[in-house]
């Protein structure tokens, strides 16, 4: 590497010596190589800054809060289009000749369309709903719906017709797909101990499940990916099972593992040679069409003998309107769209960064598409791709998705701190790496407390919303456009949106 | 070993076709009342048979299998005295799939284990993205010819292609395809190419053996041409020997010609494509 090829460093990372009690606990913690401590040094502790992330790992260890880290000092000369994120991507390629990895979800600053919506409460006319005191259902059923309720008699006896099925979830609120290997042995038990606690679910993402995990399969949507990792009869003895065809952080793209990722547990539990790359297909190759998309999900229903839900997960895209319909005439259960903010442990930046719409807008335009078409009922609709909060969740809902899901927020809640490293496998909260010792930094119970914490919190938020809003169960709120308010600058997206704009009021006979 | 015992099962009971749904459920409780042998009459097409199945037992077909044969099953053996559609094996985990005719498209698609030996020829993307772990390792057999995109993306296991053609070799063309029904004396070899272009594109694991020439325009990225040892034959004996055995065709005879090996450039084709720095 020449001198010319040196970028220099984003982060700073300051040892207050006045503070500092040479524990040398941040040279433990930190795994990018940054902090290294040598106790024979007047100044014990060793700065690599260039190498830095901001993960702050060792400053939240760090019992004297000796550590802080800041922007490097060094400023780009000022350019209002050639911003220092632009240049520092072309230096990296001119470097390397590669193509830019990165992790997380998109971290680029497009307007957010959920930060434009607020929505209605009850007052004087309809009277509220005191949430505390008063029961408002939380409960919601994954799985395919019939258009009416059939009673047969039997000998006399009467049993319902056509009944599809379905998972019960206590909340509205899963934790999308995430594979062992992109996150750790702990981190995935975690989610999928909470879940169980909770009594929603959590996908196990196309990495296959490992044995340890066949107690959790009540609570798990195993994922049938393009790379058909793992899938057995046992795996697919699940809650439910999910097709994927896309994914939010990067529509269109399959996925590698790469080889050094490869260890013996994801080995073991992909069904996959030691140190092999992990290649999942951009397309999976027995689904080129609706009427193939069709056929494996009837295969997947045969192969289960029709007990499980099977689902289709697609990423946020101008036309989701009509591809979801094609699905829904596949005979899914459910659909799954991830918006483009959604969460990725790798993918390319630039896809990242730039493909697929924001899911307020997918969910919206399906939601009315599907209600247009009178197949809305067939289906449940889940949607994630970045709910950062409950009110995010709610804004969700009423926009037209029968359950949210949460996938970084769940990291998050497990320590994570957006440093976007995920790709490189060297995450110091021991969260996203397939490094069993790094794996170890998540405690089981704790992380599962946390999570557990989450789902309360979010669910205990969606009560006190409905209730102020006088509505007594979530399936009744679902696509209630009509209890939002958009107030943006941009009409055209209240009307992809089907919201009316803040002030205006419901006309008379519902207009 | 256990004692077979049979069973029949029509699929066309009083003229009407059975659906597939219905078929599946027949065949599972035949299974649950403990037989291990299930004959099934008049298949005329009906999808996912033997799908997600998970027990040792054989199934028989007599008639032409409709898509995804076998699909997700583990341990199962079926026996096709006719034809298979697209996905045979889609997706297999272990077993054996015979077929003793034509099986097109996506045969053993991700497949993880298990053997698929088909006697006549196949269309597109046979194995494509096979894998193995361990002692599982996909194995298909062709004995006629396929076409473009064979192997793609395959990660393991081992696909053969031996370019006979069989067309002539039935004796009685009335009857259903079994062993007794074929003429060995028949069997001619293809002439010209007996794969397509994109042979084992992008593949990072396991082998392709084609018996006879293959043209280099034939062959798909990160596929490479390896010589053909001794080691080889002690791979292929085992999985040609059962071919012989089932399709009552001489060893000697596949061994007349010689086999090409195709394999992948490295493990990790595609190591260099991404950059991981943190910027």
């Amino acid at each position: 590497m020449r001198a010319q090829d040196k970028v220099m460093p984003r982060f700073k990372v300051e040892i207050d010596y006045d503070e500092c009690n040479s524990c040398g606990r941040c040279a433990v913690n930190c795994t990018f190589g940054v902090i290294e401590f040598d106790r024979e040094q007047d100044k014990p502790i060793i700065v690599d800054t260039g190498k830095c992330v901001a993960c702050q790992r060792c400053a939240v260890f760090c019992p004297t809060n000796a550590i802080s880290i800041k922007e490097y000092p060094v400023t780009y000369a000022p350019h209002g289009n050639w911003t220092p994120w632009h240049r520092r991507g072309v230096y990296e390629q001119a470097r390397t000749g590669a193509v830019l990895l990165a992790g997380m979800g998109n971290d680029r600053n497009y307007p957010v369309v959920f930060d434009s919506l607020v929505w209605d409460a009850c007052q004087v006319t309809n009277p509220a709903i005191d949430a505390l005191r008063e029961p408002v259902e939380t409960r919601t059923f994954l799985g395919r719906k019939p258009k009416k309720l059939g009673i047969r008699e039997i000998n006399g006896k009467f049993e319902l017709e056509d009944i599809y099925p379905n998972v019960m979830l206590s909340t509205p609120l899963i934790i999308d797909h995430m594979s062992l290997g992109s996150i750790s042995y702990n981190a995935y038990t975690a989610m999928l101990r909470a879940v169980s606690e909770v009594g929603t679910l959590f996908g196990t993402g196309e990495g296959g499940l490992h044995p340890d995990h066949y107690p959790f399969r009540k609570n798990i949507i195993s994922e049938v990916a393009s790379g058909r990792f793992g899938v057995s009869p046992d795996y697919l003895d699940a809650a439910a099972l999910e097709i994927k065809i896309g994914q939010g952080a990067k529509p269109g793209h399959g996925g590698q593992l790469p080889g050094e990722k490869v260890t013996q547990l994801i080995s073991d539990t992909r069904g996959i040679p030691l140190g092999t790359d992990a290649l999942s297909p951009n397309p999976q190759h027995d689904i080129y069409s609706i009427e193939d998309l069709k056929t494996l999900i009837a295969a997947l229903h045969e192969a289960t003998e029709y007990r499980v839900p099977v689902g289709v997960k697609i990423a946020a895209v101008n036309n989701v309107a009509p591809i979801a319909s094609g699905i829904v005439r596949a005979d899914a259960d459910f659909i799954t769209i991830d918006g483009f903010r959604g969460g990725t442990g790798a993918a390319p930046r630039v896809i990242r960064d730039n493909a697929g719409i924001p899911v307020e807008l997918a969910v919206a335009s399906v939601d009315q598409h599907l209600t247009n078409e009178g197949i809305r009922h067939k289906v449940t609709l889940v949607a994630g791709g970045s709910l950062r909060s409950s009110s995010d969740l709610i804004k969700i809902l009423a926009l037209g998705a029968d359950v949210g899901m949460v996938g970084t927020a769940a990291l998050i809640a497990m320590g994570c701190r957006v440093c976007q490293q995920c790709t490189t496998g060297k995450c110091a909260w021991g969260i996203a790496t397939g490094d069993p010792i790094l794996g170890k930094r998540i405690d089981l119970e704790w992380a599962t407390r946390r999570l557990i914490n989450l789902f309360c919190s979010w669910t205990a938020d969606l009560d006190e919303v409905l209730g102020t809003m006088g509505i007594d169960a979530v399936e009744s709120f679902v696509g209630n456009r009509d209890r939002l308010r958009y107030i943006g600058s941009n009409p055209e997206e209240a009307k992809i949106l089907g919201v009316k704009h803040a002030g205006s009021r419901i006309g008379i006979g519902g207009e | 070993m256990t004692k077979v015992k049979k069973i029949t099962i029509d699929a066309e009971p009083k003229g009407k076709k059975l659906y597939h749904r219905e078929l599946n459920k027949k065949i599972r409780r035949a299974i649950r009342n403990g037989y291990n042998w299930i004959i099934l009459k008049n298949i005329k097409g009906q999808r996912f048979i033997g799908a997600g199945i998970k027990e040792k037992v054989t199934i028989e077909v007599f008639g032409d299998a409709g898509l995804d044969l076998g699909v997700f099953s583990e341990g199962i053996t079926i026996i096709v005295h006719g034809c298979s559609e697209y996905l045979l094996g889609n997706t297999l985990n272990a077993g054996e799939l015979i077929v003793y005719g034509d099986s097109w498209d996506i045969t053993g698609m991700g497949a993880r284990g298990g053997k698929i030996l088909v006697m006549g020829n196949g269309g597109s993307r046979i194995g494509i993205h096979m894998k193995e772990f361990r002692d599982k390792k996909p194995i298909i057999v062709y004995g006629g010819k396929v076409k473009q995109y064979c192997g793609e993306y395959m990660a393991g296991g081992m696909i053969i292609v031996l370019g006979l053609d069989f067309s002539q070799a039935i004796k009685d063309k009335k009857k259903p395809i079994t062993r007794e029904n074929i003429d060995p004396k028949k069997v001619k070899n293809y002439k010209g190419e007996i794969v397509q272009s994109d042979l084992a594109g992008g593949i990072h694991g396991g082998t392709v053996y084609i018996r006879g020439d293959v043209p280099d325009h034939n062959l798909g990225v990160y596929a490479v041409k390896d010589e053909f040892t001794d080691e080889d034959t002690e791979i292929l004996t085992p999985a040609l020997k059962r071919f012989s055995e089932l399709f009552n065709i001489p060893l000697d005879l596949i061994w007349k010609k010689k086999f090409t090996k195709i394999r992948p450039v490295s493990s990790r084709p595609f190591g260099k494509v991404y950059t991981y720095t943190p910027i």
